[in-house]
């Protein structure tokens, strides 16, 4: 490229985290900034330039009728467009609305619920736009969001392996928390991403990467309800992983909760 | 008492005895003499590999209950000190660690300048190695150093590391080494081996660099009375031994059985999640990335474990070979107990039932390959 890569970073329904990121790689920060051209990141700077845009950054995911209109405009102006983050890969853990009725908890929580205009769900990014490509994690790693730029801006495609979380256990030595104590873990069909920290600190994984690539989460259920855990905790697990509404937890939780659409 | 010398692997015929309460004189000795002594410890609720400094760090008193998908540390009703079977680490991770960087490259004025990453690694004391471990060290000597292509880091932390094996006095649920002639007994592969009595060891001296570690420690001539007790605790062993494997021409019947039904049922089971190729002592794959940082000046290769079970393990230009877990399972199966011979003539199955204890949902290998005997094709 030759001019310096022009970068935005637009924000959804999100708690903020991942972009966050961003601004965390302090030992790079200089060193991307000298490279990359912030364009637009309202989180960081007031700066703010109209597009075209070379890389957009979006985290968050859709629940409202403006920010579906939003992310149209953003796709035009974005050569490449990248989800950051469980919310805008999978709809976040506010997707939990889509199998509740959200009116209900808007007269629940708002004190005047006729000002509030949002959707009966929460969707990802790709149920509006194409993506070019999905950063996992809740929040995603930020060395994996360096490499993700890194790449773009090197001209390949970025390198997030889509294993389980399993395999980076057993790279770092963690003993495997469900087959040692009994602890009932996700690891299996959830996509690496994070260096498998929850089981080093002997806690079941619960997914905040969402599935990896062809999970068999039957199997696992089937062997988590082995060990004792109910259907009903296998549900909310799937669910409250902040990946709930990705496809293949979604229909697993659904099929656990006997509600196959 | 000053050792004859003898060439490596070739033991000495007397047997010595070495008091417990000398051992900590004898792990001192190795980490005088420049080893990093790795050996059983407790961690997460299991037995692993790690430093061992003081007698102390050994599990004491501890033991292992092992069975499909489970394991469990309990107290035992005495204090051995190496009382337990094998647990997940293996000395794989010390010859082929699991993550390592392979070269490095820096762009200069004059073009791309290659070069070594060095190897910081003091040489290894392995305390513990089982039969079934030495016979995995063996299998995968064969993979790295033995044929045309060298790995130069295996090569140097294998030459350089001095083995002290112990004898199993105990078998688990998941142990076959019986089936697949690697143990429980340490006849080959070891520096020294050591079989556990109340109060000492008997000592068999396989190499001069084992017998040169013993020199200046106060070591005996192991009675006949000892012999017998340590002959009789090897024995514990054999009897437990529960599992077995039919390897009756298995190689013949696994490759003529590739669309048997009993893959498409173990494939519903099988999570891929990679852990029995992970734990296995000698599943020896590997993926190389390069790394570069920011400015792309430095660019790194790094090596790291990979496995046959990741769906992008078999991506070629086109797509994935293997794309559904009926056809990673039986690559993996069929490569451990099959071509693995035509390969390297040997089963690349030592028999230590790792990846049985340590599959999430509990998959046997030995149950799997006897379902495919008892109606094939």
């Amino acid at each position: 490229m030759s001019h310096k890569p022009r970068l935005a970073v637009f924000k959804f329904a999100s708690c903020d985290g991942c972009q966050l990121s961003l601004v965390a790689l302090e030992d790079e920060l200089l060193a991307l900034a000298e490279r990359i051209d912030v364009a637009y990141f309202l989180e960081a700077s007031s700066r703010v330039e109209p597009g075209p845009y070379d890389v957009a950054l979006v985290e968050g995911s859709i629940t409202t009728p403006e920010d579906a209109q939003r992310i149209r405009q953003i796709r035009r102006d974005s050569r490449f467009l990248v989800t950051i983050g469980a919310c805008a890969t999978a709809g976040g853990i506010q997707a939990l609305r889509n199998w509740a009725d959200s009116a209900e908890f808007l007269r629940a929580v708002y004190a005047s619920p006729e000002y509030i205009h949002s959707l009966a769900t929460s969707t990802p990014i790709s149920s509006h736009v194409p993506v070019d490509f999905e950063l996992r994690g809740c929040p995603i790693n930020k060395q994996q969001l360096l490499e993700v730029l890194v790449s773009l801006l090197g001209g390949r495609r970025p390198r997030t392996p889509v294993h389980s979380v399993c395999l980076q256990c057993k790279r770092r030595g963690t003993v495997c928390v469900t087959v040692a104590q009994g602890i009932p873990c996700l690891g299996p069909v959830t996509h690496d991403g994070c260096g498998a920290i929850c089981p080093s600190y002997n806690r079941g994984c619960y997914g905040c990467y969402g599935p990896c690539e062809q999970p068999n989460l039957e199997s696992l259920s089937d062997q988590c309800q082995v060990i004792g855990v109910s259907r009903e905790t296998l549900v909310r697990s799937l669910r409250n992983s902040f990946n709930g509404y990705a496809p293949e937890f979604r229909a697993e939780s659904d099929r656990l909760a006997g509600e196959e659409q | 008492m000053k050792a004859v010398a003898r060439p490596r692997n070739s033991p000495q015929s007397e047997t010595l005895l070495l008091a417990k309460q000398d051992f900590q004189a004898f792990l001192d000795q190795l980490w005088q003499g420049g080893y990093r002594v790795v050996g059983p410890t407790i961690a997460q609720q299991a037995i692993v590999y790690d430093e061992i400094r003081r007698v102390e760090d050994l599990p004491r008193g501890w033991t292992d209950e092992q069975s499909g998908g489970q394991y469990r540390l309990t107290r035992r009703d005495d204090e051995a000190w190496f009382g337990f079977v094998v647990g997940p680490h293996s000395p794989k991770r010390y010859f082929f660690p699991p993550q390592v960087a392979v070269t490095q490259a820096d762009r200069t004025s004059n073009g791309w300048q290659f070069s070594e990453v060095p190897d910081q690694e003091p040489p290894y004391a392995l305390l513990g190695v089982r039969a079934c471990e030495l016979a995995a060290i063996a299998v995968q000597d064969r993979t790295f150093i033995n044929e045309q292509y060298v790995d130069p880091i295996y090569r140097r932390r294998r030459e350089r590391a001095l083995i002290v094996a112990v004898n199993c006095t105990q078998a688990a649920s998941t142990c076959f080494c019986t089936s697949m002639n690697t143990g429980p007994r340490c006849t080959q592969g070891f520096d020294l081996a050591l079989t556990e009595l109340p109060d000492s060891f008997t000592v068999e001296v396989g190499s001069e660099r084992g017998a040169d570690v013993l020199s200046s420690l106060p070591v005996t001539r192991a009675a006949p009375g000892s012999l017998l007790a340590a002959e009789a605790a090897r024995q514990q062993a054999v009897d437990q031994i529960t599992k077995g494997l039919d390897t009756k021409d298995i190689r013949d019947l696994l490759l003529s059985n590739l669309e048997h039904p009993r893959w498409d049922e173990v494939a519903t089971r099988c999570l891929s999640c990679t852990n029995c190729t992970m734990v296995c002592p000698t599943c020896f794959c590997s993926s190389v990335k390069e790394v570069s940082d920011l400015t792309g000046d430095h660019v790194q290769r790094e090596r790291e474990w990979d496995t046959c079970f990741n769906w992008d393990f078999s991506y070629m230009n086109g797509g994935i070979v293997r794309n559904q877990i009926r056809s990673r399972y039986r690559q993996w199966l069929t490569h451990k107990l099959a071509s693995w011979i035509d390969q390297f003539g040997v089963s690349g199955c030592v028999g230590c039932g790792r990846c049985i204890t340590w599959c999430p949902v509990a998959i046997d290998l030995t149950e799997e390959v006897a379902a495919i005997r008892e109606n094939p094709a």
